[in-house]
């Protein structure tokens, strides 16, 4: 997985994502329409506040995602899904995901450049 | 390898963001070679500007996508509640549309559609010109009915009673009322019944007038006449606010149902309850979607919002157009909101580049909704969801367990009010 060449930004991770999760077909490599799921959901669930890309504006109150690693990021939205990480809107979002969409959400956010 | 491949990634997109730009000025169906189609999006608030970029930033830069609006500026209806309570600037809501012809290669035309022409799958602007498609987008936004409410149209155009729930020169207009208003008047707010553009709107400018008065017309008084049985929208927060934060300032008063206004004594008349005058008379009329959609024959839920298939927003009126934002029939618990407009404009583009190129539809698309209040310069509160699509109802449901609202109002949220319209506004116009 790690050979494949992604030929955008994009492309990169999401097929190693989708193979981690429900969202992934019986295709193991990302084909571009999965690759387009996996951007649509984090476009229409996380980008609005942390930016696009996942690159919140400058000198805002709210965290880059981009770039950010893979596992710390999982686990905090696991810990906002369980409570034992409290926010403000967070903890009632996260509790809307699957384990598997917060899979596929946190290794997108690990590939992209911060 | 990663690196390079990103910077080659970002390559390829400014490069084709430059050339569709020559394109589209170039000809009006300015496909290049290597185009997947043409969009054309018509209203440039939140689901238009949305749908506009995501549909580029989606086709990879291969789909070419022309904005129909006639502002040369985008002006925020969120946040311009705190230009009516005298802590923001219009300049602070008001905002480019560069990025998106800069950006993203969207081709950007100030004018107004006359006609969708169906059968030919064209619009007709009235400047003249005429767009082919192979997709719609309708982001019309809202329009008003002012015939429910008998002399407010006149009342309105006198400039004797304002809605200000379309953002612009009425918001500002509306703040000029107020500071030219005696201490010791009063100010009432008329709220039709549900579904109306933003549910907690109107609650967030009562406490918005309310912190005006409280620091410089401490006499004065704000009266909200609710059409509704209840406060439509986080309502034991805004109770809370209006006892603790404005006590003997904010009255509550549920179902009464305006019939008539007169502008020239800014008076409001009930179906049941006795007439109210008020010294600033803000009267929000009944809704439906903006009229091109009404015109178009998209407003088939009781001629007033747009039905639309949830999986793409396309209309269920007309095939290969697409309805977004306040104009549509909405799902089960879902507000008429910018930030659901916006959610609403990316599930519409991704499907959108996966019909162009052939591809199956996302099944099962989900979205979120924020929104945030501001009760006074130092504290806010917010409402969230989650919004999944189901199939064997082949609606969006709100996820069981999730979302809710704020345990209490804070400062905390004020900055997250701030960072989330700023953030929001770079994702649709940047």
């Amino acid at each position: 997985m790690k050979n494949r060449r992604p030929t955008t930004v994009h492309a990169l991770g999401v097929g190693f994502a989708l193979a981690l999760s429900t969202l992934a077909t019986s295709v193991a490599a990302a084909s571009p329409q999965d690759q387009l799921r996996v951007r649509a959901l984090v476009a229409t669930t996380c980008f609005q506040c942390h930016g696009t890309h996942g690159r919140a504006v400058p000198g805002t109150a709210m965290v880059s995602l981009a770039g950010m690693d893979r596992n710390h990021l999982r686990d905090s939205l696991l810990a906002f899904r369980d409570g034992t990480r409290q926010g403000t809107v967070m903890n009632q979002l996260m509790r809307g995901f699957t384990p598997e969409q917060i899979d596929v959400i946190s290794t997108y956010f690990a590939q992209l450049r911060p | 390898m990663q690196r390079r491949a990103i910077i080659k990634g970002l390559g390829a997109m400014g490069a084709a963001g430059a050339v569709a730009t020559l394109g589209g000025c170039a000809a009006v169906t300015g496909t290049g070679t290597a185009s997947k189609g043409r969009v054309v999006v018509v209203g440039g608030g939140w689901g238009g500007t949305t749908a506009a970029k995501y549909t580029r930033l989606f086709s990879d830069y291969t789909v070419d996508v022309t904005l129909v609006e006639p502002s040369r500026q985008f002006v925020s209806c969120p946040i311009s509640n705190l230009v009516v309570g005298g802590i923001r600037t219009m300049t602070d809501i008001t905002h480019s549309y560069d990025g998106l012809v800069r950006n993203h290669g969207v081709r950007l035309v100030h004018d107004t559609v006359s006609v969708i022409d169906r059968d030919r799958k064209q619009v007709r602007l009235a400047g003249g010109q005429t767009l082919g498609y192979d997709k719609l987008i309708v982001s019309p936004g809202i329009d008003f009915m002012w015939e429910r409410t008998p002399g407010l149209q006149a009342a309105n155009a006198a400039g004797q009673v304002l809605h200000a729930f379309k953002p612009g020169a009425e918001t500002l207009a509306l703040r000029r009322q107020l500071e030219a208003m005696p201490d010791g008047g009063t100010y009432a707010i008329v709220i039709p019944l549900a579904p109306y553009r933003c549910p907690p709107g109107p609650y967030e400018r009562s406490c918005m007038v309310a912190m005006y008065f409280r620091r410089h017309k401490p006499r004065s008084k704000v009266l909200i006449l609710d059409e509704n049985p209840d406060v439509t929208s986080k309502p034991g927060l805004f109770r809370a606010a209006w006892r603790d934060l404005y006590p003997n300032i904010i009255e509550y008063r549920p179902e009464h149902r305006a019939v008539a206004v007169e502008g020239a004594t800014r008076t409001v008349r009930f179906e049941v309850h006795d007439p109210v005058r008020a010294d600033v008379l803000n009267v929000l009329p009944v809704m439906r979607a903006g009229r091109l959609a009404v015109d178009a024959g998209l407003a088939n839920a009781d001629g007033r919002w747009c039905h639309t298939h949830f999986l793409s927003f396309e209309s269920t009126a007309a095939p290969d157009i697409h309805v977004l934002g306040d104009a549509i029939q909405a799902a089960p618990g879902m507000p008429k909101s910018g930030h659901m407009a916006n959610s609403h404009g990316k599930i519409a583009a991704a499907a959108i580049v996966s019909m162009l190129n052939g591809w199956p539809v996302d099944p099962s698309p989900m979205l979120t909704n924020t929104c945030y209040s501001f009760l006074d310069e130092r504290h806010a509160v917010h409402v969230a969801s989650v919004h999944q699509y189901v199939a064997a109802e082949r609606t969006f449901r709100t996820v069981p367990g999730s979302g809710g609202v704020s345990a209490a109002r804070n400062e905390l949220q004020t900055l997250h009010t701030d960072a989330w319209a700023r953030n929001i506004w770079a994702d649709m116009l940047s």
